[in-house]
């Protein structure tokens, strides 16, 4: 394999040996973005001389005799939400287009901290708004299995750029499943940790009640160092939680005896495409000759979850864009009149379609005469989906269930019609919802493109997510599965 | 029913300025999210409370110490127009 394809716990045993230089990973990941970033286009910026300086200095340690720890020198691709002092910071809209942040997001300084090597910031949906990364104001991200269909979204770029070997590790944001959709259809690891077990901090916010950074990998092993970087308090995020994280790596264990999981009827209704399902139930039987005792259950109002979301994510989005006013940074409109028309056409400008859609049905939701009956009545079912959770939660150690209803669908399928699109987070929506840890990783093909597990867990509970994930993948050979490019 | 003069009102609270061909298209599409979120009407929630955070969030406190913060000439630097100190905006009175 080349050096792009291994992992990042490979790439630090053969960095510990002397086998490779962290200027020789890097550099090889830059060869192959060389190579297939006109296909894929994962990336809105390329970081190249900062990756270079950063690896040398890896290589100084090396050099010298010392230790390092165990991502240093990894090649790491950051979603274009995340703020970067001094590095372009998009969120793939004109309204950012030149945004240059004056400090750095808390988790991406974490990995910075533990010296990863900074490739470049990924494409995305506008925002953070969409299921296929297809509402950038860029350009599109092509799926690497086939160039033809989305990488998913919203964290699209930074998923495909880890299956292409663009990067070796990457961060995205999940407000309703924007990490683990895309790791899903680009056959990768990618988790949304506990609201609240990540700062937070310097994240472009889109709904700050369901919005959390978390990493995509290549396998759990690399998804448990990733967690040990960036989970952790942060006084700069009022809603980060204060606890002490455990050594995640602990919970790589090859053992599930004894675990219960609980498979909810309504992850496999209707809608689910057959296929997708078989490989599901492939992936039960498989945990179940490994120990776990699996048993369905429900989640009686998942249904009403996609409606639930809509209504809260964008009436957080109308109260979070409201900043983006063309005042003190932004896009700010030509030939305005007066004030109020500097604002009304910066946004006007700056915001794409998806973006000024949500922002409208999210000032609808919460304007006079409207309030209680949507705004408020989605508070109130989302205390109904989250004692789904918890019932089953109490009965079971975890739950199981696709990451999304289909693979990868066609670039531009799907765009004109918002609904559907919205369905393609039907899976992962009522998580957000809740708050809770799940984690998707592949588990099959169906017609050569991945097929994503997700596994939910209790809050803070992301060891348990890890422990199973990491048995089953011991136990098959799809995370060893490379697109061909 | 969500109407075109809804969207303009909505549109007016947004601080957005739609075009005639926007207008129709929001017109349509709102009403379709709206349709799918009236489902949300069968469930009886009389005596649920509203979830707005899933954590146990508290207001949080600290000392009123001076600290560091953002130097701000580096805020100022990436303001679309500013003079002096101040970011620059068309006449306001």
């Amino acid at each position: 394999m080349e050096l792009y394809q291994l992992t990042a716990h490979r790439l630090h045993a053969m960095l510990v040996k002397k086998e490779v230089s962290a200027a020789e990973i890097t550099k090889a990941v830059f060869q192959r973005i060389d190579q297939v970033e006109d296909k894929v286009k994962s990336y809105i910026t390329l970081t190249r001389e900062q990756a270079e300086t950063q690896a040398a200095e890896v290589d100084k340690k090396l050099a010298a005799g010392e230790a390092i720890g165990p991502l240093e020198g990894i090649p790491l691709a950051l979603k274009d939400n995340l703020c970067t002092e001094g590095i372009l910071t998009t969120c793939a809209s004109k309204m950012l287009e030149n945004f240059v942040p004056p400090y750095t997001a808390t988790a991406v300084q974490k990995l910075y901290d533990a010296n990863l090597v900074l490739v470049g910031k990924t494409n995305m949906d506008e925002f953070a708004m969409g299921s296929s990364t297809e509402t950038s104001n860029f350009h599109l991200t092509h799926n690497p299995w086939d160039i033809e269909r989305v990488p998913g979204g919203s964290s699209g770029g930074s998923a495909s750029a880890v299956a292409a070997g663009q990067a070796i590790v990457s961060l995205g944001t999940d407000t309703g499943g924007s990490i683990r959709q895309p790791a899903a259809y680009c056959g990768v690891v990618g988790m949304k940790p506990t609201y609240g077990a990540v700062s937070r901090y310097g994240a472009v916010p889109f709904a700050s009640s369901l919005d959390q950074i978390g990493p995509i990998t290549k396998d759990v092993t690399d998804m448990a160092y990733m967690l040990n970087a960036i989970c952790g308090h942060d006084p700069l995020d009022s809603t980060s939680a204060n606890l002490q994280h455990p050594d995640f790596t602990k919970y790589l264990v090859n053992d599930i005896k004894g675990l219960k999981i609980g498979v909810p009827k309504e992850y496999l209704a209707e809608g689910i495409d057959a296929q997708v399902k078989n490989c599901i139930k492939e992936a039960i039987t498989k945990l179940t000759e490994l120990g776990a005792h699996v048993e369905e259950t429900s989640l009686p109002h998942t249904d009403y979850a996609m409606p639930t979301y809509y209504l809260l994510a964008t009436a957080e989005a109308s109260s979070n864009l409201a900043r983006y006013d063309g005042v003190s940074y932004g896009f700010r409109a030509a030939d305005a009149e007066d004030v109020v028309d500097m604002f009304k056409r910066s946004r006007s400008q700056g915001f794409g379609d998806e973006v000024k859609l949500r922002i409208m049905l999210g000032t609808y939701s919460l304007s006079a005469g409207y309030y209680d009956a949507y705004y408020l009545k989605a508070l109130k079912v989302r205390t109904l989906i989250k004692q789904d959770f918890d019932q089953a939660l109490e009965k079971f150690d975890l739950l199981l269930g696709p990451t999304s209803p289909s693979t990868a669908f066609k670039i531009g399928e799907l765009i004109h019609d918002p609904i559907q699109m919205y369905l393609q987070d039907i899976c992962t929506i009522p998580v957000n919802l809740a708050g809770l840890p799940a984690i998707s990783l592949p588990c099959g093909l169906v017609n050569n493109l991945p097929v994503g597990l997700q596994l939910i867990g209790k809050a803070f509970d992301e060891g348990t997510l890890l422990r199973v994930a990491y048995t089953f993948e011991q136990n098959t050979e799809y995370h060893r599965l490379r697109p061909e490019l | 029913m969500i109407s075109k003069q809804d969207v303009d009102h909505v549109a007016l609270l947004a601080r957005l300025e739609l075009t005639e061909e926007e207008k129709e298209l929001y017109t349509q599409h709102l009403n379709k999210i709206l349709n799918a979120a009236k489902a949300l009407q069968e469930l009886d929630t009389t005596n649920i409370p509203p979830t707005s955070h899933v954590l146990p969030i508290q207001n949080v406190f600290r000392e009123d110490r001076v600290g560091e913060s953002i130097d701000p000439e580096k805020v100022l630097a990436i303001a679309p127009e500013r003079e002096e100190s101040f970011f620059k905006v068309p006449k306001i009175v």
